[in-house]
């Protein structure tokens, strides 16, 4: 689906000196999975997932979605239909004063016939559980809500991949909630392929893998076990591994023989208390 | 008062026959009656208009304190027309002076005749957007203004910046809203001095303002672009406008009024009795 | 010395389809040199109940005061009554406005009727508090600071009015770890060495046990709970969850090491603590 072969970024930022947001970056993401990426701020992120869609395009290297290359300008209307993308803050991504008519925005833009748009959106507001609010003010809904309304907005394409950049930062406990379990629905039900970006590493707990950069590069990646038994080398990066996987590697620390790959509490609970 | 209950400008949805207008229909019909405002001038047509107005507002189901509000910010403007003409026009019976200030009968009248009007007209046009969405009286807007692209309007793109500014007014008074206190917190002082020291102090809210205004334009530009967002060319509708029954009633009603006014002022001129 | 607030109501825009009633009969007070947490989900009123405390908002009913002294009155002394009690607002560096960071943090001292040397006196000290070194960033723009950077910007521009009371509405918010755990280490350095009482409002149950050493549980405009954060997730744990409110991680795993028949004590409040009873208990070094 995604195939991102030694991508650079460069740009020049305010005081004349160039900075490499992206240095080599190689990562392919297959049909249907589940991709968190995390990483302190400036580590390039953001910038990866600007790439994605043709928002930003490569310096040096390539990106590629479905076979189609980021770089060639007939491909980009394409490229944006099949990729959408959830920014940080909801408000300033949602266009209408109605909630339905922002979702339409997608579907018009890119001339569905008329007709056809009213369906799509029903089924794109189903999708995040936002059916009732059909009708809402935006303003009026709460952070999670909002988020969702942006989610189906780009349900509405259609896509075959959603990139979400950090959805989360700017929303109550209930409202993180309220997306991760939105998210893992589309990934599960309607096969659509997550790139995740977030630094709420217990969000990251539901991806099929996660992917940690580090100044413009993929650090290291792995599943979640995998990624989130490094303590020390996460903790090394400016990010916080989960409890139990803190827990667990301070245990062994101090001697204790634990099986590896503990990062749920039931798992430390299961390998303590046997 | 506080800035985030202005309710000028809001849409208050619902499903009254007036909610249900094509809103060509009720764009049309605010100018007619508009104009037919300037054709009042005994206290029968003000009469007859006030009645018509009243009339829509209870067929639109909406609640009468709703509507009464959305004056609420310009009753200043009101007061000081009303006074402007009281003081400045000529006349002839001098009911009350103070040094060089007169009073005239005529004065009193053409005073209370302007601050009518005024509140008709914004009652009137509050309806307009009390009833129909931001978005579907954009496309009314644009609708009427096409036929004038040939001259060079920008139909679409108006259309567009109208759409996002109704969108963003609330986000931004709110924001108005919480500037504000945490610069009072901060012991700023919004309220006393002369001209120019108010003018000074508003610097603090100003400045914050118009930088998160850019920043929101700023990240709705690439939420739009991520959207397929492509100016107007090739974009289609989810509810295409068209004409129904009512539409044409409702035009007939308004234009009835303003044809009756016109009698009622004129008719006599032209050897019409009344 | 304490802010007091006695039985306050307050309703939003009253009269029009949107009141709500956001606090009803509220009654806190609180003390210098305390750390409260404030907690509740969106919606509960807490930001309302933090509003009142330096008289931004006014209740519709019932009275708030500092030392005695009504803060929603008119005048002089109310006004510095008020500005006793700094208020650092959620994402505080949407409200930078001046062209260097000087000048943006001079701002409220200044209101505060300072002179220049008190100005430059109490910035300089603010910006240490925050960690921002004075020679580097005194007169560089705040625009062109990084996120993490502008936030400290704001709070040093409230934290140089020398407030006795600070008030802090999710001041780590949009942060990474790294920067979440800056701001914290500062504001409770500010809150040893100046004494000042902290009233955190925040999402986050880690950060209420971890700094605070009061906590109030806001519900449906009412506090819920008010106490010590331990007893108040021991004692009403299944409480806290119908409203929204979540039970710090580290309880959640200890409650469930306990559940699994590890005999661990209460009052864990931090991994490091975790840890160390776990060896306890399991009877290793």
């Amino acid at each position: 689906m995604i195939k991102i072969e030694n991508l650079q970024h460069y740009y020049t930022d305010s005081d004349g000196n160039e900075v490499k947001a992206l240095d080599g970056v190689d990562l392919t993401i297959g049909q249907g999975e589940f991709v968190a990426i995390i990483g302190a701020n400036g580590s390039g992120k953001s910038t990866l997932a600007r790439h994605l869609n043709c928002l930003l395009l490569p310096t040096d290297g390539r990106v590629e979605i479905s076979g189609l290359d980021t770089r060639e300008e007939k491909n980009m209307w394409d490229i944006r239909q099949q990729v959408g993308m959830v920014f940080q803050n909801p408000d300033n991504q949602i266009v209408a004063a109605v909630v339905e008519e922002d979702v339409a925005f997608g579907p018009e833009n890119i001339g569905v016939p008329g007709p056809e748009i009213a369906p799509r959106v029903a089924k794109a507001l189903a999708a995040v559980g936002m059916t009732e609010y059909a009708k809402h003010a935006p303003h009026r809904l709460s952070g999670g809500q909002k988020q969702r309304v942006a989610i189906a907005g780009i349900m509405a394409l259609e896509p075959k991949c959603i990139v979400l950049d950090e959805p989360t930062a700017m929303l109550d406990p209930q409202g993180r909630k309220e997306i991760v379990s939105t998210v893992q629905k589309l990934n599960q039900e309607k096969n659509i392929t997550i790139v995740y970006i977030t630094h709420y590493m217990v969000e990251a707990l539901a991806a099929d893998r996660v992917v940690v950069m580090e100044k413009g590069h993929v650090r290291f990646m792995g599943t979640p076990k995998e990624v989130f038994s490094r303590v020390d080398e996460l903790e090394a990066l400016g990010l916080e591994a989960p409890l139990a996987a803190k827990v667990a590697s301070e245990l062994r620390k101090s001697g204790v023989k634990l099986p590896s790959g503990i990062i749920t509490d039931e798992e430390l609970a299961q390998a303590l208390c046997q | 008062m506080m800035l985030t209950e202005i309710t000028l400008g809001q849409y208050f949805p619902g499903n009254s026959f007036v909610h249900r207008l094509d809103p060509r229909t009720k764009i049309l019909a605010t100018i007619i009656y508009i104009i037919a405002i300037f054709f009042a001038e005994t206290p029968l047509s003000y009469g007859i208009l006030t009645a018509f107005a009243a009339l829509v507002i209870l067929i639109s189901r909406l609640p009468w304190l709703l509507v009464l509000k959305a004056l609420k910010p310009i009753w200043i403007i009101v007061i000081l027309t009303m006074f402007i003409h009281m003081f400045t026009a000529p006349g002839e019976h001098v009911i009350w002076s103070w040094k060089f200030l007169n009073v005239t009968q005529e004065g009193l009248d053409l005073g209370l005749k302007m601050a009518v009007r005024l509140i008709l007209l914004l009652l009137f046009s509050s309806v307009l957007t009390f009833t129909t969405s931001p978005i579907v009286l954009t496309d009314g807007i644009e609708n009427l203004l096409r036929p004038f692209k040939a001259v060079g309007v920008p139909a679409h793109e108006l259309a567009m910046m109208m759409t996002i500014a109704l969108r963003f007014i609330p986000t931004l008074l709110e924001e108005t809203d919480r500037i504000m206190k945490a610069q009072t917190a901060r012991g700023a002082d919004f309220a006393n001095g002369n001209m120019l020291q108010r003018l000074k102090n508003m610097l603090p809210l100003l400045v914050p303002l118009f930088i998160s205004a850019f920043r929101r334009a700023d990240e709705l530009a690439v939420a739009m672009e991520a959207r397929c967002y492509r100016g107007g060319e090739g974009r289609t509708r989810m509810h295409e406008l068209a004409y129904g029954g009512g539409d044409y009633v409702a035009l007939a009603l308004v234009l009835a009024l303003a044809v009756g006014l016109a009698v009622l002022r004129w008719g006599k001129l032209c050897g019409l009795s009344s | 010395m304490s802010i007091k607030l006695s039985n306050i109501y307050h309703t939003y825009s009253k009269g029009t389809p949107f009141e709500r009633l956001a606090l009803q009969d509220v009654s806190v007070a609180i003390a210098k040199g305390e750390i409260v947490a404030i907690i509740g989900h969106t919606g509960s009123g807490k930001s309302t109940l933090v509003q009142h405390l330096n008289g931004l908002l006014k209740p519709d009913k019932g009275t708030a005061t500092i030392d005695d002294m009504d803060i929603t009155a008119k005048g002089q002394q109310a006004k510095a009554a008020r500005q006793q009690v700094g208020m650092v607002f959620q994402y505080p560096e949407h409200q930078i406005f001046a062209e260097t960071v000087f000048e943006d943090i001079a701002f409220g001292p200044r209101n505060k009727g300072f002179n220049e040397e008190e100005v430059a006196k109490a910035v300089r000290e603010a910006m240490e508090f925050v960690g921002l070194d004075y020679d580097t960033f005194a007169e560089r723009s705040p625009f062109q600071l990084s996120g993490g950077q502008m936030r400290r910007v704001a709070i040093a521009g409230v934290v140089a009015m020398n407030p006795d009371y600070l008030v802090l509405d999710e001041p780590s918010a949009g942060l990474d770890p790294r920067s979440r755990n800056a701001v914290f280490r500062e504001i409770m350095a500010l809150h040893k060495s100046r004494g000042i009482a902290i009233v955190l409002v925040t999402h986050s149950m880690e950060e209420a046990v971890k700094y605070a050493n009061r906590m109030l549980v806001i519900n449906g405009g009412q506090v819920l709970f008010d106490g010590e954060p331990a007893a108040i997730f021991k004692e009403h744990g299944d409480e806290l969850v119908q409203v929204g409110v979540d039970v710090p991680q580290v309880y959640k795993l200890a409650d469930l090491l306990r559940h699994k028949g590890m005999s661990l004590p209460e009052g864990i409040k931090d991994e490091m603590a975790l840890v160390k009873a776990i060896k306890q208990a399991k009877g290793w070094k």
